[in-house]
């Protein structure tokens, strides 16, 4: 007999691979969006069971809300022709299957054996249950994982700059080469 | 075989009771409340315009929110040949079904016993026919919180449904198969996107005063301070605008701009689906205008004047009104908190019918200098100053 949070539990994980599975074998890409999106859905679905509501609503903000769209956005405007779309499976697959069972190998190695699966850290469910998810990242994040914080939007930073100057035309009379 | 099914009945009538009945009140009250916005609007826009307004069905033409709703129920139901149908079909729920689901965390006011009718269902026994271990009324609560779950997130979750909303809008673009519908679709896309961050960054400062994410907790926070409008006056213009444009009205409208692109993302739409997206577009500006009164006018609080002996500039000189004053404060406070709410709400409404029936559309480099180079640097500036003050006030 289950209870209700494995059930749940249970839930979330059939319908995540199952439009996992979705998700890669649509040819056309906007249904691979939308089944994506329930993947999304239900990933949050898992958060909101560990207690974690804080990164649930940001899965769903950033990436149902922000990323996912901007896909779609791109997608159409490509408009992909119908027969451009291919064979049903890409000719290089066992190449893909390779790197692909690699890849979940190591990552059942790394979780099997790992210190990480046991150590606990400063903040278990019951701490979080007791300050709220959102109490607890913020510390977390602001301190001990600050200089890591820094990084990462140092890096966001340099991806924005880049897109600036891969997309802005510069005319000559901002003193840049024409049509670059 | 009782013990086994008895946990389980009394499991499914706590999830009804508590859960099902509240969602279910809440989502009916909010399309019947959607379908008569557009009546309001028809009969406000027309009085701006020195016309009548819908005047032929019932009473003033109270029942035409009904007959428009009969006539888009009857109405044929076309899909294009061209169109993919699934998408086509499915794009009206993603619409709709985000704007729903917001409502589940607004507040609307305090626990109230619906004037005595909750302890009555409480003791309710079906006049002694139903066996006390089949009884489900004992499960009834006290009082009725009037929020269908304090979510502790409940800020972001709004900004989480309303950031689905583009899907809706995006796949009716690019499932109609047509010229005008994609365009409208794109132009939501970007919009919705650009003004989905200055809404945010608005809000922070609110956030940042109340300390919470739940909407009830920064009601509380305002009943033990002030209304945070007079702390946010920025956030709450940067809020209420970048609302605007992210529910897709005029004059932020570009995505349904009818003299440039027909009807937008739904030009292909007609009947039952058609109306969806109406509902959603009105139901979205609800739930923009609950946040307002809730995040800056105080959600359910009624409205309080300062008693002047006790504002340190004007004190002696109107210190003999205090006992008016006073005597105001309670009459406002009399006048029970769903009703403080409903018309805060009902003023921020009427301000988006004004606003449409005042100023032209922007046009699309406007709406994109207006989202990136002005509220998005006002938004910051709000957050850094509110974070200053913070600071210096400990």
């Amino acid at each position: 007999m289950v209870n209700l949070d494995q059930a749940f539990f249970l839930y979330f994980a059939a319908m995540i691979v199952v439009f996992s599975i979705v998700t890669i074998t649509r040819k056309n890409p906007v249904y691979a969006v939308m089944a994506l999106l329930v993947v999304f859905f239900h990933v949050a679905g898992l958060y909101v069971l560990l207690n974690a509501e804080f990164i649930a609503a940001l899965q769903v903000v950033v990436y149902a809300g922000a990323i996912l769209v901007l896909y779609l956005f791109v997608l159409m405007l490509l408009s992909v022709p119908r027969e451009a779309l291919g064979a049903a499976v890409h000719r290089r697959w066992p190449v893909y299957a390779l790197v692909g069972g690699a890849a979940a190998v190591e990552i059942a190695l790394l979780l099997a054996r790992s210190k990480f699966a046991q150590r606990p850290g400063p903040y278990p469910p019951d701490v979080v249950r007791e300050v709220g998810s959102t109490q607890a990242i913020g510390t977390v994040l602001f301190t001990e994982f600050l200089y890591p914080f820094e990084v990462i939007s140092l890096v966001l930073l340099v991806a924005m700059i880049g897109a600036i100057v891969l997309t802005k035309k510069w005319t000559p009379a901002q003193g840049g080469e024409e049509g670059r | 075989m009782t013990e086994l099914i008895q946990p389980i009945f009394q499991t499914a009538a706590w999830v009804a009771i508590h859960a099902f009945v509240p969602a279910f009140i809440v989502m009916n009250a909010v399309l019947i409340a959607g379908a008569f916005l557009t009546y309001v609007e028809r009969k406000v826009i027309g009085h701006i315009q020195l016309r009548p307004g819908p005047n032929r069905v019932g009473p003033l033409g109270l029942l035409q929110p009904l007959a428009d709703g009969i006539k888009l129920l009857t109405k044929e139901d076309i899909i294009p040949a061209q169109a993919d149908r699934f998408v086509f079909v499915i794009a009206p729920f993603f619409s709709l079904v985000p704007v729903i689901m917001a409502y589940a965390v607004i507040p609307w006011g305090e626990p109230t016993t619906i004037m005595g009718l909750l302890p009555w269902l409480r003791a309710f026994d079906g006049w002694g026919y139903i066996p006390p271990a089949w009884n489900p009324f004992p499960l009834v609560p006290e009082k009725a919180t009037l929020v269908v779950s304090n979510l502790n997130i409940g800020v972001l979750y709004i900004l989480a449904m309303s950031g689905l909303s583009a899907y809706g809008i995006i796949l009716a673009g690019w499932g109609s198969n047509s010229k005008y519908a994609l365009l409208g679709g794109l132009r939501s896309a970007a919009q919705v996107i650009s003004y989905e961050i200055a809404m945010g960054l608005a809000i922070v400062g609110t956030l940042m005063l109340a300390g919470s994410l739940s909407l009830v907790d920064i009601v509380r926070a305002q009943e033990s301070s002030f209304w945070y409008i007079l702390a946010q006056p920025l956030g709450f213009l940067i809020f209420f605008i970048s609302g605007i444009a992210e529910t897709n009205r005029a004059p932020f409208d570009l995505p349904e701009a009818e003299s440039e692109i027909v009807a937008g993302f739904h030009t292909e739409y007609s009947g039952m689906r058609f109306a969806f997206f109406f509902m959603a577009e009105y139901g979205a500006m609800v739930i923009i205008s609950a946040m307002a009164s809730i995040l800056y006018l105080g959600g359910w609080l009624p409205l309080q004047l300062p008693i002047p002996s006790s504002v340190p500039a004007i004190g002696s000189a109107l210190a003999g009104a205090d006992g008016a004053v006073r005597a105001v404060n309670g009459a406002l406070m009399a006048i029970p908190p769903i009703v403080w709410m409903l018309s805060k709400i009902g003023f921020f409404l009427f301000v988006y019918i004004w606003l449409r029936a005042t100023f032209p559309r922007l046009r699309y480099d406007q709406l994109m200098h207006l989202g990136w180079k002005v509220m998005l640097p006002l938004g910051l500036a709000n957050i850094f100053v509110t974070g200053l003050v913070i600071l210096v006030k400990g």
